[in-house]
Parts: C-alpha cells; structure tokens; sequence
C-alpha cells in the first residue's frame, strides 16, 4: 500500500479543488456582546448549484476540523478532506446532485477570521482578543454566506458532533432555511463529564509556559507542549477502549520493559504522534475558543431546560445518527434529542449504528452508516425536488 | 398490499396518530400516511430501519422490551404491533405500554391452537413447523407464542377491552370454519383493543 493519494483521484473523488475566501463588511453582532465587522470565511464547495439553488447542502465541522471536507489541494497531498468517505460523487451526499458548501467557522486558524488573522483595528494579530464564539454565532455567520451564495433554503444542513449542535441550532434560529437537519453523534448539549475534559485540555494548553497569556504569536512562539497534552486527552476520548485495544494492545516498540518513564507502550507513542502533528497545525487560542462554543452550547437554556419548548419553531425534518460505542456523545444523548423531537411532534428518525471506533465512528467507512445515510440523502433529494414544484406553482 | 395491513389500514381513522411497534419496512405508515395519518415506526433491525427512511417514514431504532418511556401517556391514538407479540421478552407489559401511550392498540399474532399446530404437535410429536411459524424450536424469536384464547384470557385479567378481531388463514382471508372455531380454524388475528 502506497502512502501516498494516487495521483488520478478515484470515480467517486471530487477529485483536486481549492478553497476561496469570501470577505464580509457586514457586522455580525455576536452573543458575547461584542460584534465583527469585518470578516473573512474560507469556503470550499463542491459539485452545481442548479438554477433554483435547491440542491444546497452546508457542512457543519467539528472541534478540528475545517473547510477542507472532500477531495485533495494538490495530486500528491497525503490525505483527502476530513469526511472525504461521505462526500463525492455516487457517496452518501453525492455531488452528482447536491452543491455542497463546507466552510471553516469563525474562530478557527485555516483561513477565516479567527485568532492568528490581523484584528484591521489595532493591526496586530487577535490572539487572545479574538471574541468568544458560539455555536449561534457560527449559524449566523453562515446564514449570511447563505446569502452571498444565493441560498435561500438548504435542502439539508449537515453535521457530526459540534457540527452536529450548529445543525440543531440552524434547525430553530433559521427554521425557514432548512429542509433537513442531519445531526450525527452529537448532543443537544454536553455533560459534566464532557466540560471537564475540555478544562483539562484549557489547562494544559494556559499553563504552558509558552502560552503567554495567549500571546505567544507575538513572542514568535507557540504553546506546542500544552496544545499537545490538549490533543491527547481529546484524542483518547474519540476513541473507544475497543479500538484502543484492537490498534495497539499492550504492544511495546522494543522487546522489553526499560524500568523506565519513557516512551514503551505503542498507545503511548501513537498519542504523541496525534499530539505532535496537530500543534504544529492548530492554533492553541482557536483550540480554547472551539472548546468553550461546545460548552456553551444549550439551546434548552434559554427555555428553563426545556428541549422540546426550545424545539417548537423548528419545521425541517430531522434525522439523527449515534454510535454504539462513541462514550463522548453516547446514543442516549441523541436519544435525548430524538425523544424531545417526538415530544414536540417534529418529523425526525434515528439510527443507534453499531461501530467499535468510538466518536470517531461519524467520519470512518461503516457498510451501515453509508446505507442509511444514502437512504437519508436519497429522501433529502426527493423533498428538495417536491419543495422546488411547490414553489413554482 | 398485505391483507392484515388492509384490515389495519380501515380501523385507523384519518389524520389520526399512530405508533407502529416492530413496523418492518414501513410499509403500514407508508400507506397510513397517504391517508394523513402521521406517526413513527420503531424497528431494531437495520435494514427495515434504512427501508424505512428509503420510503420516506420516520422509523425511529428503539428495542421494545425496553419499554416506551419515551412516549407520553394517551399521546397516540392508535398503537400498532403486527407479528411481534410473540418475539417480545414480556409481551404482557409491552400490551400495557402500548395502552398507556395509545387510546387503543392493533396487534396481530400467529395461532399456536390453529388445527394444524394441534396436528403437528399430536401426531409427530414435534414443535409445529408452518409458513407462519417457519422456523425450528432452537432458532425461532418466538419465544412467547400463545392462542387467541390464552390472549383473550390476558385481555381479560388486564381489563382489556376487545372492540374488534379479525381471524384468517396466513393471507388474513376468513373462512365460515374459522369464523365458528376461531381458536381451532383462526391461523393469524387482528385484534383491536382498549382500556
């Protein structure tokens, strides 16, 4: 097996496509009070939109994840975009027939306005000063690339895990919007548990040394240690203890134990390698920022708890997927949201698919996964068909 | 369309709400929603759970010995369960569940005192094998099979009233036979039931 992508893309690839910026005059007023006036996302779309702009498909990123979804920058990238397996043509959302849009949100360090951009007020770099972004704040901000796209409704707004949360938030902030609402191992909002892994990642990331206040750009370094001691506690809780213990066991990458406190296991090995690779791409403040949208994140919150009142507005249909084994966001958080669609009469179906990967299961090949997301997409296109003769009569 | 599912079909009134417990391929909501009525489907196995969705019925992948908590008190009009009272783990609490969430329930099971059963059983001395109870004593999901009458006696012991009950062959046709002596000619029933 070859490392490397062939240098002909497969069929069913979007094959080489390049990301574009979209820039943007308009303030965008943000839930922590203050607002961003100018502002840039970066974008990549894949496949046509037709001449009603029905067939549109937004594609909502998770904590790391960016505009990159599909195909390959260039023939001899290593790897394709991020939920390549389920975008491209003749995949679950084929881009034979939908124009899908993926863009990396606000906050984030891939090219939109986040964090490393130059705030144009004080021409320095936002570090630390960027504002605190929300999950509504994010919708927003794609609402109004909606409307730069000529996009009046999406036929579906897809998501895995936070993306997931801004799918369920566009579901009741732009009920209009949307036909669909794919919501894929994710929560309606996160447990203890979770905030709790996300403040260990904060702290490890603040007390490094080199965070300086989070100012580290300006001291031309980064907090490489604390963002890799981030990665890692996230990294083991997107996996299960069973792909765990089927990837690497108790496997040692000598023959024998060294009395020693360095590297033996091979876990131990592969979690610095998921460190080390993702502080030299990801940006330590968008790292703090990401965490904090999916611990703000409660829709409920503003209706005394109550899910199913927060739910009322919503007029799409909704399908919701979980993982047997993802324990971060287990089933029985998308169960608490398919329960509180029930209770408010929403439109909505739901699949528990067996997987052992964990929460990573939303982005990995799974024979179940595919067909029920295909069947899913395949109804998505038959109701944006039936909206697009409706309006014309 | 499959008889049973025709007989159902005429005793849900239009625009109501239902549930269809163990609905298979969502053929029944299929056709129920042409006649505006909305509901879900629960199901547990995969493929039905993907024809479902392939159909266009909301299908919702929930285990029914585990209860329907999740569904409020008399929130349905019509709870239905076709061909899986005999595969549940407590089909007398699944009845109680589904009289709790719905004003009345349908529910369609196989004849286990059906002639041909009593037959099989009394002359080869083996467990019945038959084209509504195809498979082997070892492999079979029905584990909870019973006879109109052992239903009947339920109901009554539940204080489960019978409104209706539909007695047919394997293809739900009624014949004057099974029309006299449900419980020795009846192979498979509908019944429709309430509190």
């Amino acid at each position: 097996m070859s490392e490397h992508a062939p240098s002909v893309p497969a069929d069913d690839s979007v094959g080489i496509v390049s990301p574009q910026k979209f820039h943007f005059d308009t303030p965008l007023p943000l839930a922590c009070g203050r607002q961003l006036n100018h502002w840039d996302l970066m974008v990549e779309t894949y496949g046509e939109l037709n001449a009603d702009a029905s067939n549109a498909v937004l594609i909502c990123h998770a904590l790391s994840g960016n505009h990159h979804a599909a195909g390959y920058h260039a023939p001899d990238d290593r790897k394709p975009g991020w939920w390549d397996s389920y975008i491209g043509p003749g995949k679950p959302v084929d881009t034979n027939r939908f124009f899908v849009v993926a863009l990396n949100n606000l906050g984030g360090c891939h090219g939109s306005t986040g964090p490393t951009s130059i705030d144009p007020d004080t021409g320095r770099v936002w570090g630390p000063d960027f504002p605190v972004m929300t999950v509504e704040d994010w919708v927003d901000s794609q609402a109004v690339l909606a409307d730069r796209l000529g996009i009046q409704r999406w036929a579906a707004v897809v998501g895995g895990s936070l993306g997931g949360m801004q799918v369920l938030e566009w579901s009741t902030r732009y009920p209009e919007r949307l036909l669909h609402a794919v919501v894929i191992a994710s929560t309606p909002k996160l447990s203890a548990q979770n905030i709790a892994f996300n403040e260990v990642a904060r702290q490890a990331i603040m007390s490094d040394p080199e965070f300086h206040n989070g100012h580290y750009l300006e001291q031309e370094t980064i907090p490489r240690h604390g963002l890799r001691l981030a990665r890692m506690v996230g990294h083991i809780t997107y996996l299960s203890e069973h792909s765990m213990g089927q990837k690497f066991g108790r496997d040692l990458r000598a023959d024998k134990l060294n009395y020693s406190f360095g590297v033996e296991f091979q876990v131990e090995s592969y979690l610095r390698h998921q460190g080390d690779t993702f502080s030299e791409r990801f940006d330590a403040n968008t790292y703090l920022l990401m965490t904090k949208a999916l611990d703000y994140f409660d829709p409920a919150g503003a209706y005394g708890g109550d899910l199913v009142k927060a739910l009322e507005v919503a007029q799409c249909r909704f399908s919701v997927f979980s993982f047997t084994t993802d324990w971060r966001f287990a089933p029985a958080r998308s169960e608490e949201l398919v329960n509180a669609l029930v209770a408010a009469g929403k439109r909505v179906s739901y699949a528990c698919i067996d997987s052992p990967h964990g929460h990573d299961a939303f982005l990995i090949p799974n024979e179940r996964y595919q067909a029920v997301f295909t069947a899913t997409m395949d109804l998505i296109w038959q109701q944006q068909a039936g909206a697009a003769s409706c309006a014309q009569i | 369309m499959r008889a049973d599912l025709d007989i159902i079909n005429n005793w849900v009134a239009q625009g109501s709400r239902v549930l269809d417990l163990a609905c298979g391929d969502g053929e029944l909501l299929a056709h129920l929603e042409q006649r505006g009525v909305a509901g879900y489907g629960l199901e547990i196995d995969p493929n039905n759970i993907t024809a479902c969705i392939r159909r266009g019925v909301d299908v919702l992948e929930q285990n029914l010995d585990e209860g329907l908590d999740n569904f409020d008190e008399q929130s349905y009009d019509t709870v239905i369960m076709t061909q899986a009272l005999q595969v549940l783990r407590r089909p007398d609490l699944t009845l109680d569940e589904m009289l709790r969430v719905g004003r009345e329930a349908i529910i369609t099971f196989p004849n286990f005192a059906y002639w041909r059963c009593r037959a099989h059983l009394a002359l080869k001395g083996r467990m019945p094998v038959s084209k509504t109870l195809p498979h082997h004593w070892y492999d079979t999901p029905n584990i909870h099979l019973s006879t109109f009458a052992d239903f009947e006696r339920l109901c009554d012991a539940k204080q489960i009233r019978i409104r209706d009950r539909a007695v047919g062959n394997s293809q739900y046709e009624a014949h004057w036979v099974s029309h006299l002596w449900p419980n020795l000619f009846g192979e498979v029933a509908i019944y429709r039931v309430c509190r």
